[in-house]
């Protein structure tokens, strides 16, 4: 998913082919209609790392079933992890076809290319299927129309389809979708210039609010929902595995006796180390497999297995700060060149500088990483909580020695993702150790497993500059960032591409900052990987959106504006970004183009909505930060308080985002709001830290999320309403949070913050 | 061989050790998967069930300590899922990903029968100690006063 070019839609009628038809036993029914649809449209978000295949010869992305009963069914290609996706793509289906949402079953595609694009990350789903699911519905719906013209006689014009039937507008006769199933299934797949697609104002569940239940809430409020923690299978043992605290650590010394004379361990099970870059290879260790996942770990703890360091024992955050602030005030790779910045800095008025540092963060999911697999001699079958189902699929088979043909993937609910999930290596753990001990495997991550061994956020240190002219103009800008990046966890240690940004993080909201400055440099360092590095919500949106969005709040401090009319000022004139500046890197969005204008529009509706402007105490104030993620336009607000004695509390979030066509807006506020949560972790809590190659937090007393009371009081959502077409949500939310936050601690308390979390500082004030 | 007063019902319990905590029981042992693994230290409330009425955290809880004491979980809550707080938290379309919310709403239902009408004060203070990583935090203070409006 590299294409910034929007790719074609294909629909095949599948409803007489029985291959496709036995492939698909077991999820749908026989006869009626079968369509295949394949294509996505364009999105241009950040390029998975995790890598899907397009080269099947035909492979839909959805599969649609309307049963001679009536049933419409729709193969599931997505994960759920909390985002309403298995809600909201059906839902744009069902709209367009005319379908009664009462008759719609969603089912959960396994792993396999024959889904399509199952991998699901980067805040794409909706970008990218908005309109193969409208054409879907579309298609299935002329065909209906047009089984129900034939049968008739009359003109396919006059039919309409409609709470799932078909109605002859001249004369009023119907025919339900279930007596029209077959007869559709026997039509030819219509062009796109023949299909109708409904007009927006005759919506009736796409953009409006809780027009659909979630497709999940039952299950979800009876405890019967099913993550993957949850799967059981007969004869099932349960495991846990003891890894190397530093990444590479070898196994020393181990007491298995004293393991196995704990009641309910099976076995004792080494797992071997990676070779070569860690991906999504299993970090190796010892399994202790048992009856129960509570004699597993009792059976860890008597193991007192010892492993060795490796070569990234002597990684500790406090050293390893000092050498990324060092890096970031030192020349780096040139990754945009507009003017001549450096001229411009050393002409200014007045110059100012600043550098930012944000420490590692985990993922945290309250489910942590666990599977269930069943090898046999020729195949595997595993149920697991994934975003990756394809991925997960290629490395069992690689690591077993199959053929993918022979590996089940299948998906259960996910108790969140945020990223990690869409790394496969504790799936591959459950599968070796099904295969080597000849039972089901449950394996699940204590949370001290989940915060040592994380694929974590990176850390990052941004150092930026710019000069003022005598009437306050921003005449020059240089802004640098340096972080182990996520190539480091796919490339060999210590090679270029383990040390360099890559194009899609410096893509993210760095390379591309939007400020109408002429003089504009942004640079990169380079920096090692000691731990694993993978990607998590917002990924390196995090710490660019922090540096750029609180460094124009200095800049509005600097030359003495209020900070609303100086980051409008530093945004410029509405306009479509130039970025014919950026070396390297991925070609911009074609059908999203960087558009500074509904990012000024979030601004001024955001400010609008705050009452920005209004007098405040001293230890309250308001903050503002405005970033464009995932294609999508976000300007945050925040209000706060802070007791003199230093005590924060954050009693309202404002929230404008513009996501072209909201299709959820039940969802998009819930996606908002939970990413003002999300944010405040890593604003007030979030921080991971190694000393001698380790990672020193083991459970939520040291790694602290926020609480009911740590969180915003109130987050007030407004989106934008918008004929352009949908981009992200999941993720868009969180950038812009910090910064805000702590430009909003800056107006209450005069206190600049420039290094995450807040709980190393103290906020009083006198 | 011992008993468990488990959601209505008492059950006889054969080889299980009296220290294993009430969440490992439930989940491997008895199947109910509804209470859910978070921590395994008492830190998040994911595993929050009911002991005579009091919220507890199953993950810390060694059955040795559970004497006779009624065990509910989300399971025994309702039988068709309309507690009003079950009720409630659909209305507000509270869930993301779901997996702490059994233990939320378990939580939520305790502090109705102790408290009735809660205010925001109430419900942030016994609230507090469930961790909700998609942040549903504004949704479940709302949702509780609606179970409380419906009850």
């Amino acid at each position: 998913m590299s294409s910034s070019d929007e790719r074609s839609i294909d629909v095949v009628n599948l409803s007489g082919d029985l291959s496709r038809r036995r492939f698909l036993a077991g999820l749908i029914g026989t006869g009626g209609l079968l369509l295949g649809v394949s294509g996505q449209a364009a999105c241009g978000t950040f390029a998975s790392f995790a890598g899907t295949a397009a080269d099947e010869p035909f492979a839909p992305d959805v599969w649609i079933s309307l049963a001679p009963d009536g049933a419409l069914t729709l193969v599931a290609h997505r994960s759920e992890m909390g985002t309403g996706i298995r809600t909201s793509l059906p839902m744009l289906l069902a709209e367009e076809l005319g379908a009664d949402w009462q008759n719609v079953r969603v089912l959960q595609a396994p792993g396999d290319r024959a889904y399509g694009d199952q991998n699901t990350d980067g805040s794409r789903s909706v970008t990218q299927f908005y309109e193969v699911m409208r054409r879907a519905g579309a298609t299935a719906r002329r065909m209906l129309e047009q089984a129900a013209a034939d049968q008739w006689g009359v003109d396919v014009e006059q039919c309409t389809a409609a709470e799932h039937q078909v109605t002859d507008e001249s004369s009023g006769r119907s025919a339900s979708f279930a007596e029209l199933a077959t007869l559709a299934g026997e039509q030819s797949v219509p062009a796109d210039g023949a299909l109708r697609y409904r007009d927006r104002k005759n919506w009736r569940m796409v953009g409006g609010d809780n027009a659909v239940p979630l497709a999940d809430e039952q299950g979800l409020t009876t405890g019967q929902g099913l993550f993957g923690l949850d799967v059981r299978r007969p004869g099932m043992l349960h495991a846990v595995i003891a890894r190397a605290p530093v990444l590479g650590g070898t196994i020393e010394s181990y007491d298995e006796d004293a393991a196995m004379a704990v009641a309910g361990v099976r076995a004792v099970v080494p797992i071997p180390g990676f070779q070569g870059p860690h991906a999504f290879q299993p970090l190796g260790g010892l399994a202790v497999v048992a009856d129960n996942t509570w004699s597993a770990i009792e059976g860890r703890e008597a193991l007192a297995a010892r492993f060795s360091s490796g070569q990234h024992g002597s990684y500790s955050s406090a050293g390893f700060r000092e050498q990324l602030l060092a890096t970031a005030n030192d020349d780096g790779r040139l990754v945009r060149d507009d003017g001549d910045a450096a001229a411009a800095l050393s002409r200014a008025a007045k110059t100012l500088s600043a550098d930012y540092y944000l420490p590692h963060l985990a993922h945290a999911p309250m489910e942590p990483p666990c599977a269930v697999a069943e090898a046999s001699a020729d195949g595997c079958e595993v149920w697991a909580p994934t975003q990756n189902p394809q991925g997960a699929r290629s490395e069992v088979a690689n690591t077993l020695g199959l053929s993918e043909a022979n590996v089940t993937i299948n998906v259960t609910l996910l108790g969140g993702g945020f990223g990690r999930k869409s790394k496969p290596d504790y799936i591959v753990e459950a599968a070796l150790l099904s295969r080597v001990t000849g039972r089901p495997i449950h394996l699940t991550w204590t949370r001290e497993d989940d915060l040592h061994h994380d694929y974590f956020h990176t850390v990052a240190a941004c150092h930026m500059e710019a000069g003022l002219d005598d009437d306050g103009a921003v005449t020059g800008w240089l802004q640098r960032s340096v972080f182990p990046p996520i190539s480091s966890t796919f490339a060999p240690f210590g090679s270029p591409p383990a040390r360099q940004g890559g194009g899609g993080e410096l893509g993210m909201g760095f390379s591309d900052v939007p400020f109408a400055v002429p003089n504009l440099r942004v640079e990169n360092g380079e920096a090692d990987g000691h731990v694993r590095i993978g990607w998590l919500r917002s990924v390196a949106h995090v710490y660019h959106a922090f540096a750029t969005c609180s460094f124009a709040d200095e800049v509005a401090h600097a030359r003495g504006q209020d900070p609303l009319e100086s980051l409008l000022q530093l945004m410029g004139d509405d306009r479509m970004l130039d970025l014919s500046g950026v070396r390297g890197g991925r070609p911009p969005s074609q059908t999203h183009p960087w558009n500074v204008g509904r990012l000024n529009n979030v601004i001024r509706l955001v400010a609008k909505r705050a009452g920005w402007g209004r007098k405040l105490p001293r230890g309250r104030g308001l903050g503002i930060a405005a970033h464009r993620s995932f294609l999508s336009y976000v300007a945050n607000v925040i209000e706060v308080e802070v007791s003199a004695d230093g005590v924060l509390t954050i009693p309202k979030v404002h929230v404008v985002i513009d996501c072209g066509v909201a299709v959820h807006p039940d969802r998009i506020r819930a996606q908002m709001e939970g990413a003002a949560a999300f944010a405040t972790t890593l604003a007030r809590h979030g921080e991971i830290t190694a000393e001698n190659g380790a990672v020193v937090q083991d459970n939520f007393d040291t790694y602290q999320l926020a609480t009911i009371t740590s969180a915003p009081q109130e987050v007030d959502v407004h989106i934008v309403h918008s004929d352009e077409r949908p981009s992200g949500v999941g993720e868009t939310g969180v950038p812009p949070f910090a910064p805000a936050l702590c430009n909003a601690i800056f107006a209450a308390t005069g206190q600049r913050i420039r290094e995450l979390p807040l709980a190393h500082h103290d906020l009083s004030w006198s | 061989m011992s008993t468990l007063r488990l959601n209505g019902e008492t059950i006889t319990l054969e080889g299980v050790d009296p220290a294993m905590p009430l969440l490992w029981l439930l989940r491997d042992h008895l199947g109910l998967t509804g209470t859910k693994f978070g921590c395994g230290k008492g830190l998040c409330g994911s595993c929050t069930v009911h002991l005579d009425g009091e919220p507890a955290r199953a993950c810390v809880t060694p059955l040795s300590t559970v004497g006779d004491k009624e065990v509910t979980t989300i399971e025994g809550l309702s039988s068709d899922g309309d507690h009003p707080v079950q009720k409630a938290w659909r209305e507000h379309g509270v869930p993301q990903c779901g997996y702490c919310q059994p233990g939320q709403m378990m939580t939520a239902a305790a502090l109705l029968e102790r408290r009735p009408h809660p205010d925001d004060e109430d419900i942030d203070g016994a609230m507090t100690g469930n961790l909700c990583r998609c942040g549903t935090y504004q949704r479940i203070r709302a949702a509780i006063h609606t179970a409380a409006e419906g009850k």
